[in-house]
């Protein structure tokens, strides 16, 4: 547990110890230490100008932002812009949407990748081990562009799930798979399962090995079989870190809409397959429809949401008395 | 009655013994089962990528070529500019940026964990509000119209170059190390830069190889980027980019509207033989194939150290 969870250590604890220093010593001290605060303010600086600038942007919200006349010269709407989001059936179908595939996606994230490390653990032979570890992570180096073209063509009329399911008279002729609405969200999950698992599971592994021998060799001088010792000392002694990982990547819920989306998603799917993300883009991008500022609103929706789960998930943390996340 | 016992006894062991045996055969056979659902793509598309192009069409082809050729390798080498352009910017991109993005992640974690650091809880704070308050895509988009980063190489190593996130991974590994020696440096008349390069740095190797593993494995895979700020530059495309154009040219031609894979793909496959698809393909994940498993120690003590996956 110990390892996987020092992320930050507060750094408040050490103020608390820290003598308060007269402006005498602050001085002093501030001639000692002049290379540090000159690099940290070239680094305030940096992160004014590239992360706290663009939040300026958010006016655009409330204006008809064009970008020939500029910040100035745009005429303002007020609450405008977000009063048609949310009475635009779009915007509404695309937060279910987020939501529905964010959700899916850590549980069953979270479930396939704690039952990996189990049976990967399990395992006594080290070199099948290693192999199998080493294959399992190999997806998650690959782009979501090289994913979705593997996901692409098993899943085509002449893929290999087809192949196999015609094989098997399960199916008469192929089916389209990735024309069908009903189908995207398991594609999607699943995409997400194949590229994923192996790397999520590293995580659990470590948080396995580093629990205490003797509960087993106690286990099985009581008699205990595999699968008990595996509900009654693997599982417990990795809760800390599952619930810390949990409440984690659901403040990422709403992150996790974009690439796949985006790249697998065709008209006959765009119902169920347009996020957010893809929302945004839209306004951004597609040319004859352009609007800045109804993409920028989205946009500050999905900043406030996230930050709300953040703070939702850090506060439970708290509340259970797992450390804090940052 | 003790001659009883002992059987029972037995008769208990025996039957944990075949439990652990069917247990293992399943573990093993379930995890092979993994295995190959990992591997067989990838190796289906290296099959194809070797096989001739017009026999491919045919379909069928699973672990290895019918016809072998390596026509399609060829194609892509030599008869198709954009993709040798998209290299050449990804190779850059993953090396500059690399480089650049560890440097100044390295050096703000190291002021930011000197415990006496006047600014050290306040300048934290800064970093670790962006990691929340993300302004969003368009925000962005205008700022670096205003600077032109747009149409540039440099908004793929400007912009990004701090992460927040990596700078508090890196920051605990620093804290880690004993003040003892920064300290016995100080007496010798070193200052903090030269406890920076001569001290720290040598003794961070695990978690700097982490980060730019992370960084590298990023570049090498960014796309979006590319399509975002420089889509009308073709000097500025990267490799993935290209290999999206080309495994449905339709969704990149048209600037990013999520162009039919199914109504358009059949008129794409057409113009591009599925074996040069797979040869791009190949082409793309080859790099990070070959070297991920000698960089395995790296991000497995990485994210332990760490303490979060990415």
């Amino acid at each position: 547990m110990e390892n996987t969870t020092t992320t930050s250590k507060a750094p408040a604890k050490q103020d608390v110890t820290k003598p308060r220093l007269t402006a005498e010593e602050f001085k002093k001290e501030f001639k000692r230490q002049w290379i540090l605060i000159a690099i940290g303010a070239v680094y305030v600086v940096y992160g004014l100008i590239f992360n706290y600038l663009p939040l300026l942007g958010w006016i655009m919200a409330f204006q008809d932002y064009k970008y020939a006349k500029g910040f100035t010269g745009s005429e303002w709407v007020g609450l405008g812009k977000f009063q048609f989001l949310f009475s635009d059936n779009t915007f509404l179908m695309v937060i279910r949407n987020t939501f529905a595939m964010g959700v899916l996606n850590l549980v069953f994230s979270t479930v396939f990748a704690i039952g990996f490390a189990i049976l990967l653990n399990e395992v006594r032979h080290t070199w099948f081990k290693k192999t199998i570890q080493t294959i399992s992570y190999m997806p998650h180096f690959l782009s979501w562009i090289i994913v979705v073209a593997i996901v692409h063509d098993a899943l085509t009329s002449t893929g290999i799930i087809n192949e196999i399911l015609m094989n098997l008279k399960i199916v008469q002729k192929p089916y389209p798979f990735l024309q069908k609405e009903a189908w995207f969200w398991p594609i999607v999950t699943f995409s997400h399962l194949w590229k994923e698992t192996g790397w999520n599971a590293i995580i659990y592994l470590a948080a396995i090995t580093s629990i205490d021998p003797c509960l087993y060799e106690s286990a099985s001088i009581d008699g205990a079989g595999r699968f008990q010792k595996i509900w009654y000392v693997t599982i417990p002694g990795i809760r800390p870190t599952i619930m810390i990982l949990l409440l984690m990547n659901l403040g990422n819920v709403l992150n996790a809409g974009f690439e796949i989306q985006y790249l697998l998603g065709n008209d006959l799917v765009r119902d169920v397959s347009r996020t957010i993300d893809i929302y945004i883009l839209d306004w951004a991008l597609d040319g004859r429809n352009i609007d800045f500022s109804l993409g920028t609103a989205a946009g500050i929706f999905k900043t406030f949401v996230s930050m709300t789960f953040i703070l939702v998930s850090n506060y439970i943390a708290k509340k259970k008395g797992d450390e804090r996340l940052f | 009655m003790s001659e009883n016992v002992k059987e029972l006894k037995l008769n208990k062991k025996r039957k944990m013994a075949t439990e652990e045996i069917v247990f293992e055969v399943c573990n093993a056979i379930f995890l092979i089962l993994f295995a190959v659902v990992t591997l067989y793509p990838v190796l289906n598309t290296l099959a194809i990528s070797f096989n001739d192009g017009n026999d491919a069409v045919r379909g069928g082809i699973h672990l290895w070529p019918r016809i072998f050729s390596i026509r399609s390798y060829e194609e892509i080498i030599f008869n198709r500019p954009s993709i040798r352009q998209g290299l050449i910017v990804t190779v850059a991109r993953t090396v500059i940026g690399t480089f650049t993005s560890l440097a100044a992640n390295a050096l703000l974690s190291f002021i930011l964990s000197r415990k006496k650091f006047l600014f050290k809880s306040g300048l934290s704070l800064f970093w670790i509000i962006t990691m929340y308050a993300s302004a969003g895509l368009i925000p962005g988009l205008i700022l670096f119209r205003y600077l032109h980063l747009t149409s540039s190489f440099m908004v793929y190593i400007i912009p990004g170059m701090v992460s927040a996130f990596n700078v508090m991974v890196m920051r605990t590994y620093m804290a880690g190390i004993p003040d003892s020696l920064e300290e016995a440096a100080q007496l010798e008349g070193a200052g903090y830069m030269t406890v920076f390069v001569k001290i720290v740095t040598p003794l961070c190797t695990p978690v700097y190889a982490t980060i730019a593993l992370f960084q590298a494995v990023y570049h090498w895979n960014s796309w979006f980027d590319a399509m975002l700020y420089n889509r009308f530059d073709p000097q500025y495309t990267t490799l993935q980019f290209e290999l999206r154009k080309l495994l449905d040219s339709v969704s990149a031609s048209t600037g990013g509207q999520q162009a039919g894979t199914s109504a358009t793909a059949a008129s794409v496959a057409t113009i591009v033989p599925v074996t040069v698809r797979a040869a791009a393909t190949i082409a793309t994940m080859a790099p990070i194939l070959a070297l991920y498993p000698f960089l395995q120690r790296y991000f497995v003590s990485g994210l332990t150290i760490g303490g979060v996956k990415e």
